[in-house]
C-alpha cells in the first residue's frame, strides 16, 4: 500500500500545476470539482459510513456560504474570521438539526431534516432585507490573497486538501470505525456499550462543518450565493454523488462528483435534453452498479482486499 | 409583525377555502404517494412528475376532444388512466425487480425518473405555459359571506372526502385491499399462502398512480400547468404522508388539512414568511409524535 500516497501527492502536483495551463474558466471548474467533491465526501462520512439518511445536506453548504458571504459583505470584521465564520454556522446548525433528528431513525430522520431545512431554505428565500431573498448576494469583496481567479483556486486547494485529509484520518480513527459498527448493527452496538445517538449526532455536526467549508470555499470562487444551493434538489444531486462514485469507499463521492461536475460542464452544453441523459445513466449505475464507479472497479480489480481505504 | 386587522373576517373565510380546495389536491395525491409507500416501500419522488403528467395529459385530451364540457370530465377520466398506464409499465418493467434495495437505492432511482419524465414532458408537451378553462356550468363563484368563491373550487371540495371514502372501502373492504394491507406487514408470508404478491402489488402501484394522475388533471384549471409543477409538490406530499403515518388514508387527509392550513394561513398572518408555516407544522408535529399523526401501516 506504500503506492497509495505517492499516486495521491502525485494526483496534488498536478492538481496545483493545473492553474499554469489551464485558461481560467477550466481553473474555474477544477476549484468546483474540488470544493463539490469536499461536499460530497462530507455528505458520505452520515450517510455512506454513519448510514444516517442525511437528505438535505446542501442546507449545511447553502449556510457555510450565506454565512461566510454575509460576515464579508454586512460587518466591519476581518476578513479570515468570515471565512471561518461559515462552517461554524454550519456546525452549529448541524447540531441544532441534528438534536431534534437524531431520535428519529431513517426514512424519518431524513424527512424531518429535510423538513427542518426546508425551513432555512424557505427563511433565507423570502428574507429580502438580510440574505438577498431569491437574488442572493453578489459580488462578495475578498481579501487581495484570493480574490484572483488563481489565489481562489489555490486557497480551495489547501482548504480542500487539509479538509480532506482530516475527514480521512476521522474515518480510519477509532470513532470511524465504531460510526461504521453503528451502521451496519445499531442494536448490537448499543449492547456492547456505544452510545449511538452521541456518535450519530457528533458524525452529524462533522458533516455540517465540512458541507460548511465546501460552501465557504463556492463563496471564495464565485463571488456570490444564491437559495438554490440550499434547495433539496441540490441535496439530491449531491446524494447521487455519493451514489455514482461509490458509498463505501472514501474516494468514491470524490469520483462520483467529479463525474457528475465535469458532464454537467462540458456535456450538457452539447446536449439539449441533461436531466433525460443524466437519469438514464443514474438508472444505469443503480441498477447494475449499486456500488458505484469505484465500488466497481475496487471489487473487479482487488476482490482478496475488499475495501478500498 | 403585528396582525392584519381583518383576520377574523369573511375574508379569512375565503381564503380557508381556497385553502381546503388546494388540501383536497395535496391529499389525492399524497394519499397515493402513501399507499405506495406504506405497501410498497417505494419513496417515489417520480409521483410528482405523475401528477405534472395527469395536469399535462388533461390539456391535451380537452384540446383534442375540441374543449366543451363533455372534453372536460372525459379529459378527468382518462387524464389518470394514461399515468396510471404509464405506473404499470414502470411497475413492471422497474420496480418489480428492486423491492428488496434499500430506501435510499429506491429513493435515487425514482429521483432519476423524475428526471426522465420532467425532460420527456418537456420533450412532448414544449416549454409553455398551459391553462385549461372550466366548462360553462361550473363557471362563476358563489357568494359566500359576501365573497365569491368559484364553483370550482367548491366542486374540489366534495371531491376530496369521495375519494377518500372510496380508498377506505377498497382497503378495508375489499379482498384486494386486504391482501395489500396484509402484504405491506410482511409479504413473505402473504406469498407463502399462494398469493400472488407481485400483482397485489402492481396493483397498488397504479391505484397509486391514478391518484396521482387524477390530483394533476383536478388542479388543472386552477393553475398554471408548467414544467417544474412537479418539484413544488413533491416534497409537499412527502411530508403529508410522513407527519400522516405511512400507508393510512385519514393520516394523509389530516396532513394535508394541516398542511394546507396552515399555508394559506401564514400566508394571510405573515405575508412573508408564509411558506414556513407548513414546515414548521411538520417539525412540531413530529417532535412530539416521531412516527406520524395516525398509526401508520407498517
Amino acid at each position: 500500500m506504500k503506492r497509495k500516497p505517492a499516486a495521491l501527492l502525485l494526483l496534488l502536483v498536478i492538481l496545483a500545476a493545473l492553474p499554469q495551463f489551464l485558461p481560467r474558466f477550466h481553473t474555474y471548474i477544477a476549484a468546483i470539482v474540488l470544493l463539490t467533491g469536499l461536499l460530497a465526501t462530507s455528505l458520505n462520512l452520515a450517510i455512506g459510513y454513519g448510514g444516517i439518511y442525511q437528505f438535505h445536506h446542501a442546507v449545511f453548504y447553502g449556510v457555510g456560504a450565506y454565512g461566510t458571504a454575509l460576515m464579508l459583505t454586512r460587518s466591519q470584521l476581518p476578513a479570515p474570521l468570515g471565512l471561518v465564520a461559515g462552517p461554524l454556522a454550519a456546525a452549529a446548525l448541524s447540531l441544532v438539526m441534528g438534536i431534534i433528528c437524531v431520535r428519529l431513525s431513517k426514512l424519518y430522520f431524513g424527512m424531518l431534516q429535510i423538513s427542518l431545512g426546508s425551513l432555512v431554505w424557505a427563511t433565507v428565500y423570502r428574507w429580502y432585507s438580510f440574505t438577498g431573498g431569491d437574488d442572493g448576494i453578489h459580488g462578495v469583496a475578498l481579501p487581495d490573497l484570493i480574490s484572483s481567479t488563481g489565489g481562489a483556486y489555490y486557497y480551495t486547494l489547501i482548504v480542500t486538501a487539509i479538509s480532506l485529509f482530516a475527514l480521512y484520518r476521522i474515518v480510519r480513527s477509532p470513532f470511524g470505525k465504531t460510526l461504521e459498527g453503528i451502521r451496519d448493527n445499531p442494536v448490537r452496538s448499543a449492547a456492547i456499550g456505544v452510545n449511538v445517538k452521541m456518535h450519530q449526532l457528533a458524525a452529524l455536526v462533522i458533516a455540517g462543518f465540512f458541507g460548511g467549508v465546501a460552501g465557504s470555499l463556492f463563496v471564495v470562487i464565485d463571488t456570490s450565493v444564491f437559495p438554490d444551493m440550499m434547495f433539496w434538489t441540490y441535496s439530491l444531486e449531491v446524494l447521487i454523488m455519493c451514489l455514482l462514485g461509490g458509498m463505501y469507499t472514501f474516494f468514491g463521492p470524490l469520483v462520483g462528483s467529479s463525474i457528475l461536475v465535469l458532464l454537467r460542464t462540458y456535456v450538457s452544453v452539447h446536449i439539449p435534453y441533461w436531466h433525460l441523459f443524466l437519469g438514464i445513466i443514474l438508472t444505469l449505475v443503480i441498477i447494475f452498479l449499486p456500488d458505484g464507479v469505484l465500488g466497481y472497479v475496487v471489487r473487479r480489480f482487488r476482490p482478496k482486499e475488499g475495501r478500498l481505504a | 409583525m403585528g396582525l392584519p386587522e381583518n383576520l377574523f373576517s369573511a375574508g379569512t373565510l375565503s381564503q380557508i377555502l381556497v385553502g381546503l380546495s388546494r388540501t383536497t389536491i395535496l391529499f389525492i395525491v399524497s394519499s397515493g404517494l402513501s399507499l405506495i409507500l406504506g405497501v410498497l416501500r417505494i419513496p417515489n419522488i417520480a409521483h410528482g412528475s405523475l401528477y405534472m403528467i395527469g395536469a399535462f395529459s388533461a390539456y391535451s385530451v380537452i384540446s383534442f376532444l375540441g374543449g366543451g364540457g363533455f372534453a372536460f370530465w372525459a379529459a378527468m377520466v382518462i387524464a389518470p388512466l394514461i399515468v396510471a398506464a404509464i405506473g404499470f409499465v414502470l411497475e413492471r418493467g422497474f420496480f418489480s425487480y428492486l423491492y428488496e434495495r434499500e430506501h435510499l437505492m429506491l429513493l435515487l432511482l425514482t429521483f432519476s425518473f423524475a428526471l426522465i419524465i420532467g425532460d420527456l414532458v418537456k420533450i412532448f408537451w414544449g416549454t409553455e405555459f398551459r391553462s385549461i378553462t372550466v366548462p360553462g356550468f361550473i363557471q362563476g363563484s358563489a357568494e359566500i359571506f359576501g365573497l365569491p368563491i368559484p364553483y370550482y373550487n367548491l366542486f374540489l371540495l366534495l371531491v376530496g372526502p369521495f375519494i377518500a371514502v372510496f380508498l377506505w372501502i377498497v382497503i378495508n373492504q375489499t379482498k384486494i385491499g386486504k391482501i395489500a394491507r396484509a402484504a405491506a406487514v410482511d409479504s413473505e408470508m402473504v406469498s407463502a399462502v399462494g398469493i400472488n404478491v407481485g400483482w397485489v402489488f402492481a396493483f397498488t402501484f397504479v391505484l397509486g398512480c391514478f391518484l396521482a394522475g387524477l390530483g394533476g388533471a383536478l388542479i388543472a384549471p386552477i393553475t398554471s400547468i408548467s414544467l417544474g409543477m412537479d418539484h413544488s409538490l413533491i416534497m409537499e406530499a412527502f411530508l403529508i404522508v410522513i407527519i400522516g403515518g405511512l400507508g393510512n388514508i385519514w393520516g394523509a387527509l389530516l396532513g394535508s388539512l394541516i398542511f394546507g392550513l396552515t399555508q394559506s394561513l401564514g400566508i394571510l398572518v405573515w405575508p412573508q414568511f408564509g411558506i414556513v408555516f407548513p414546515y414548521l407544522a411538520v417539525v412540531v408535529v413530529l417532535t412530539f409524535r416521531p412516527k406520524g399523526l395516525l398509526r401508520s401501516a407498517w
